[in-house]
């Protein structure tokens, strides 16, 4: 056993500069929880979004200022402020920013936000209706929003069992509650949200059973000391590795919905708001990611001979699920949750690697793919019948020739989930298919077949929309996309942007991942 | 020892043999005397859902006095070791303490001001 009890306290060094963007993310937080407390009612969602706003783009600044020089192992070895984390951490402030904005949009006063104005009353009661027409909005979305990009920004970092548990917790207990918010439907949003906590309640046991039995391996929950533990082969339990290791694993994998755990996945993207939906798909993903990496870069890389073939299994599941299920979908919603299920695959694929490409790689998808999701979902958002948006396939026929430009930005994010040259899902899917190939075995080159032939399958989805929005004749209703406000537009410019510059001109940010591919030990 | 799962077996062996166990016994030795608060889902008298079909809605002031105990409990936790080995701990972890109270203190304000600890 390694790690000793000390006998007499030590405080921890920390280094401030290093961990600035997270201290302002929190602080942001709480000075919102206050607001909340103490602003009239009138002046908070205003007070909010901008406070919000602003601590966001404070962290960015700190991140760039402060965290970029001064890369750093602090807090007693439990945050590793190295390249990955850096890259994940100002992707993650981006995608907050991004998602934020989605949050705040109330289209120009046409249609109230997206959150229920009194959470805690019965949907259809008198309390709901009274709720309503004296216009209370749930602002406590923002702090929880921040709340949850703190865990976040600590989940890529954390270099510790113990510091990753309660950074998956910290960014996972708000996400449950902003599930449960949605203005309409929402027994369906709360029936969501139930579904949410109690299968991430159950892959939290997983992850700490998986923790514990690390922990017994190796004395240390330190994910530097359990390579170590590996490497010397000094542990007198052997056997608990294989166990720990897969149960860790499972726990993270649940995250971002990997089959077979994604079964949370199409029922919270639909039942949630569909703001908070498209930042749980882009950050929540990218977060995931980053720990896993860490998880299996940093801590397991020495027995990946041992699960490196079980997790491929779960990718070749993952994409083929995922892109099958997604053909049978009718919602929306529903079907880019079981294409953001597919995603995860690819992404996986491009993990198994385990070469400094294949980092790079993930990085650069997550990135291309969560500017993506957040304008796709912001464009769900604006599409309505009757003031309640319309998920429905159907809904959608004809859509392209009522709204060519809000249909072609939206068919233009389809080509890219589906990989087409030009756009940022086909230059993705090369960045992680490529180093697969290259030092990933038979096993890799197995898993991108199996991945293009998933993108075939996901792509005749994607295209069936396309038809359906433009070459099929729009029934009689009254579906509109409404005129989002300067906060939406932002969004979709933003995510159409990227996913065009990422396709056409990749190497710029390629470069930079390949850059911060690095861990620090 | 010859093979290192063989205590993990064990272990899971026992989990199932003492969950076998305890209901099976309580199956065959515990008294069966049926009644109309005995056939109610938790047997202890009380609806779990008063009228769950119209809509019916369960109080959550138990529920709301029970977190905020935890919160309060959770934090006095943290106060005891940190008073207790407070003198070799130094200004750092006297500074630490102060934020983490003050980080208790907000969700106090929001609970407070917001009507969270009126009964009614």
């Amino acid at each position: 056993m390694s790690a000793a009890v000390p006998a007499v306290f030590e405080a921890v060094k920390v280094d401030y500069a290093a961990i600035a963007p997270m201290l302002v993310v929190v602080g942001g937080a709480l000075i919102g929880v206050l607001v909340e407390a103490v602003a009239p009612r009138s002046t908070r969602y205003g007070a909010q979004l901008v406070l919000t706003l602003a601590t966001i783009a404070a962290a960015l600044v700190a991140l760039f200022v402060w965290a970029v020089p001064h890369k750093a192992v602090t807090l007693g070895q439990s945050l590793a402020i190295d390249g990955p984390a850096l890259f994940l951490q100002a992707t993650l402030l981006v995608f907050g920013l991004l998602g934020v904005l989605a949050m705040s949009e109330r289209f120009g006063g046409k249609s109230a936000d997206a959150f229920t104005p009194m959470g805690a009353s019965s949907p259809g009661s008198p309390q709901e209706a009274a709720a309503t027409r004296a216009g209370f909005a749930t602002s406590e979305v923002f702090p929880l929003a921040l709340f949850s990009l703190f865990g976040m920004l600590i989940f890529v970092a954390a270099n510790d069992l113990i510091t990753m548990f309660v950074a998956l917790e910290v960014l996972s207990l708000p996400l449950y509650i902003l599930t449960g918010l949605a203005r309409r439907r929402r027994l369906l949003s709360q029936e969501a949200s139930l579904k949410y906590f109690l299968l991430g309640a159950f892959s939290s046991a997983f992850f700490l059973f998986g923790a514990a039995l690390l922990y017994g391996f190796s004395g240390s929950s330190d994910l530097k000391l359990i390579a170590r533990a590996i490497t010397t082969n000094s542990s007198q339990m052997n056997g608990l590795l294989l166990p720990g290791a897969i149960l860790v694993l499972i726990g993270l994998l649940f995250k971002v919905g990997a089959v077979p755990f994604h079964s949370w996945t199409p029922d919270a993207y639909q039942g949630a708001p569909t703001p908070i939906t498209g930042f749980m798909a882009a950050a929540t993903k990218a977060a995931a990611f980053g720990a896993i990496l860490r998880i299996a870069y940093v801590g397991l890389e020495v027995s990946r001979w041992d699960w490196r073939v079980g997790v491929g299994l779960i990718a070749a599941a993952t994409m083929i699920v995922g892109a099958v299920l997604s053909v049978t979908q009718t919602d929306v919603k529903r079907l880019l949750a079981y294409s953001s299920v597919a995603h995860a695959g690819f992404i996986l694929v491009g993990l198994l690697s385990f070469d400094g490409n294949g980092i790079a790689g993930v990085m650069f998808y997550l990135v291309a793919y969560g500017l993506a999701t957040l304008a796709a979902f912001a464009i769900v958002a604006m599409i309505r019948q009757g003031g309640s948006e319309a998920t429905h396939l159907s809904q959608w026929a004809g859509l392209g020739r009522k709204h060519p430009v809000v249909a072609g930005i939206f068919g233009l994010l389809l080509l890219a989930f589906a990989g087409i040259p030009l756009t940022s899902g086909f230059t993705s899917k090369f960045a992680v298919f490529a180093p697969a190939i290259h030092s990933g075995g038979t096993m890799g080159v197995l898993l991108v077949v199996i991945g293009v032939l998933a993108s075939a399958v996901t792509a005749y989805v994607y295209f069936r929309i396309i038809v359906l929005m433009y070459f099929t004749q729009a029934p009689e209703d009254d579906v509109v996309a409404l005129t989002p406000s300067v906060a939406t537009t932002i969004v979709v410019t933003v995510g159409v942007l990227a996913t065009l510059l990422l396709g056409i001109v990749p190497g710029l940010l390629l470069q930079l991942a390949q850059d911060a591919s690095t861990f620090l030990l | 020892m010859s093979n290192p799962y063989v205590p993990l077996f064990i272990l899971l062996a026992l989990g199932f043999g003492f969950a076998a166990l305890s209901v099976g016994t309580s199956l065959v030795v515990g008294p069966k005397r049926y009644n109309r608060a005995k056939a109610e889902a938790y047997e202890c008298g009380i609806q779990p859902s008063p009228r769950a079909e119209g809509g019916g809605r369960v109080p959550i002031k138990y529920f709301l006095t029970a977190m905020l105990f935890i919160i309060f409990d959770i934090e006095s936790i943290f106060l005891f070791p940190f008073a207790v080995a407070f003198d070799q701990l130094g200004l750092f972890a006297l500074v630490e303490m102060v934020l983490f109270i003050i980080t208790v203190f907000v969700a106090y304000a929001y609970v407070w001001k917001r009507g969270g600890l009126e009964w009614d």
